[in-house]
């Protein structure tokens, strides 16, 4: 069991916990960075996917976990950027302009967008942003001389300063380099006067009123910053996907980035980091499940001579295959998490931590919830 | 006429929201696939099991009544008091459960559900489908039907008392829990019948649920999330706007020029047409 002992507000804010914790982040790092020269290049290529995952996980946690305010819309915004940045790339412009251009495109239409929402709470802004999300959809199959319409875009390879990404490990490192300087990005503003105003608004707008927080400027600073990074994913998206089409960016794909905040853990960005990895990574296993469920259910059934159980791995793999069936699992997911465990992965990590760094003396009441019933407490 | 006839839907389906929200303060993002369910019973029920229109109806209604009592009771209930995005998140889940079940269940083809409604009445030079027609009268005929249910039973008053305070009405003597469950019921049943009277109009696929749903929400809160009057009339002006803009102005306002009048309705006045804005003193 550890103590930690604080005796200046400075260690509140600190960038690593202690040198432990500082320790075994560098250990993380050192393992991603070496990762693409073990694995196989296929799986390189999907676990880029993860990085682009957190980075929209980043985005929308900024918004959602920590200022309180809840999108429906986020594909929209990598919709902007995705365009906006194959675009700029059509036009001639070099990588890292239009990148940058991309960028702050997308935190421009977040302000603007923004603007509106900081009269709305809740569910209105909910479905306020649901409907600019159908809006932009539409823009994107209409503006056909900028986003081709449904014929499609096609995105070329990255290539900065003559340097290539073309194959998949070095875009693995490419979207590595964005991902962690986005966490240190957020990580600072989190840490510093603008994420503790934000968190203070997520938990009591009134409140926070009332301690001089402004909340027209830090509500359109978060939805600018959270769309800004959603446009960073959004060109990096582009050029995974290679060919931008405007039925990606559905309504179906902000809510998997919202399932992606809420299975990781609402209110950090661990949480973002491990969702990504479950919302990556999902189909990819359901793959690899119906394919082999059925195979060594039948060779176990082959072994015992239960001919049932051979069936029952067909009757499975025959599930699995059906198209829509991924949406549904991952709505059985999203409900078991919120029913089971409100605070995601990140929760029962720290769960699982505090168990064993407290070991006799480990208390269940320790992560228990605040229930609000009353009408009156409800007010937000 | 037709735009109000699907307004009409909308605005069932916005009731459906607004029921819910007002009682338990619970938003139902999985409307739009109870809605396809009741499609799919009914379309059960004619095609398969060759009942007849009516007791089609009824089975479907009251099935997926049944079942939003029962998704009540085991999963809603347990989220109350929970943030208001957990809660919508959750019915989200529920909704992609549902399409999936149906997919799995019925395919994913295209059905159509035979209707007693055929032919057209010319009504003073203007030409009315009886399809159309069926969707509008049973839309005042269910409102008519909830009005009298509200006001003049006791279960209805003292769901209208739920819905003022919970706390209070559960010191009163209501079983808040039950009130919550049978409001679940109605709202569901609603979204069926919307669902069967829609079926003509739009065909029966696992998907339809979906795009109602996102045409009632704008509905709802056109009109005022927790106002019933302001969920049918905001349905209405959806399902108009929708129409006009479709055969006036270019094909792609069609679908966004719904959400176009909502948001500007929303910036100008946050609570909606007939919604009242909830204040706290500190």
């Amino acid at each position: 069991m550890r103590f930690l002992f604080k005796t200046s507000y400075e260690q509140d804010i600190r960038l690593f916990r202690d040198r432990t914790d500082a320790f075994w982040y560098g250990l993380l790092a050192l393992l991603v960075v070496g990762l693409p020269f073990v694995i196989d290049e296929y799986y390189v290529g999907e676990t880029s996917w993860v990085f682009i995952y957190a980075l929209c996980g980043l985005s929308l946690m900024v918004l959602v976990g920590y200022t309180g305010l809840v999108s429906l819309g986020h594909a929209a915004f990598l919709g902007i950027g995705a365009y906006a940045h194959a675009y700029f790339l059509q036009q001639g412009l070099p990588w890292v302009v239009a990148m940058a251009l991309a960028v702050a495109i997308t935190t421009a239409a977040g302000f603007v967008v923004g603007l509106p929402a900081l009269r709305m709470t809740g569910i209105y802004l909910a479905i306020a942003t649901l409907a600019f999300a159908v809006i932009i959809q539409e823009v994107f199959s209409r503006w056909e001389s900028v986003t081709h319409g449904f014929a499609g875009m096609p995105v070329d390879k990255p290539t900065i300063f003559g340097v290539s990404f073309d194959d998949d490990r070095s875009f693995y490192f490419l979207c590595l380099f964005f991902l962690v300087v986005a966490l240190w990005l957020t990580r600072n503003l989190l840490r510093a006067p603008t994420g503790r105003a934000w968190i203070a608004i997520r938990d009591s707008e009134i409140a926070a009123q009332s301690m001089g927080v402004n909340l027209a400027i830090y509500k359109s600073i978060a939805f600018a910053y959270s769309a800004g990074l959603m446009g960073l994913a959004g060109a990096l998206f582009a050029h995974k996907i290679a060919y931008l089409a405007p039925d990606i960016f559905t309504i179906l794909l902000s809510i998997q980035f919202l399932l992606l905040v809420i299975v990781g853990g609402l209110g950090s960005l661990h949480g973002a980091v491990f969702g990504a990895i479950f919302v990556a990574l999902l189909p990819p296993v359901i793959a690899i499940l119906r394919d082999s469920i059925p195979e060594s259910l039948a060779g176990f059934a082959a072994a015992t001579g239960i001919a049932p159980i051979g069936s029952l791995g067909a009757a499975i793999g025959a599930f699995l295959s059906k198209p829509g069936v991924e949406a549904g699992i991952f709505g059985l997911i999203l409900v078991l998490v919120i029913l089971l465990e409100p605070l995601g992965m990140y929760g029962r990590w720290l769960k699982i931590k505090l168990f064993f760094s407290t070991f006799p003396m480990y208390k269940k009441a320790t992560f228990k919830r605040q229930k609000s019933y009353m009408r009156s407490e409800r007010l937000r | 006429m037709n735009g109000l006839a699907v307004g009409c839907i909308y605005g069932l389906v916005a009731l459906g929201f607004v029921l819910i929200y007002k009682a338990t303060e619970l938003v139902n993002f999985a409307q739009g696939d109870l809605l396809m369910l009741g499609a799919f019973v009914a379309y059960m029920a004619v095609a398969w099991w060759k009942l007849d229109y009516w007791v089609a109806f009824l089975i479907s209604g009251l099935s997926v009544a049944v079942f939003g009592a029962l998704l009540d009771a085991v999963v809603l209930r347990r989220v109350i008091g929970q943030p208001q995005f957990a809660v919508v998140m959750l019915t989200i889940g529920l909704g992609a459960i549902f399409r999936t079940f149906a997919s799995v269940t019925w395919g994913s083809e295209i059905y159509t559900l035979p209707t007693p409604f055929g032919g057209v009445t010319t009504i003073g030079g203007v030409t009315l489908s009886h399809q159309y027609l069926s969707i509008v009268a049973g839309t005042f005929l269910l409102c008519g039907v909830l009005y009298l249910f509200f006001t003049h039973t006791r279960i209805g008053i003292a769901m209208q008392a739920t819905s003022q305070n919970q706390l209070a009405a559960y010191y009163m003597g209501i079983p808040v829990k039950l009130i919550f469950s049978l409001i679940w019921a109605i709202s569901a049943g609603v979204a069926a019948a919307a669902g069967i009277l829609l079926s003509p109009v739009t065909l029966i696929d696992t998907n339809m649920g979906l795009a109602v749903a996102l045409k009632a929400f704008a509905a709802a809160v056109l009109g005022g999330f927790g106002s019933i009057p302001g969920a049918l009339v905001g349905g209405i002006i959806i399902g108009l706007i929708e129409l006009y803009a479709g055969a006036t102005l270019s094909e792609g306002l069609k679908n966004t020029a719904p959400y176009i009048v909502m948001l500007v309705v929303l910036a100008i006045r946050p609570q909606g047409l007939f919604g009242t804005l909830a204040r706290k003193k500190v």
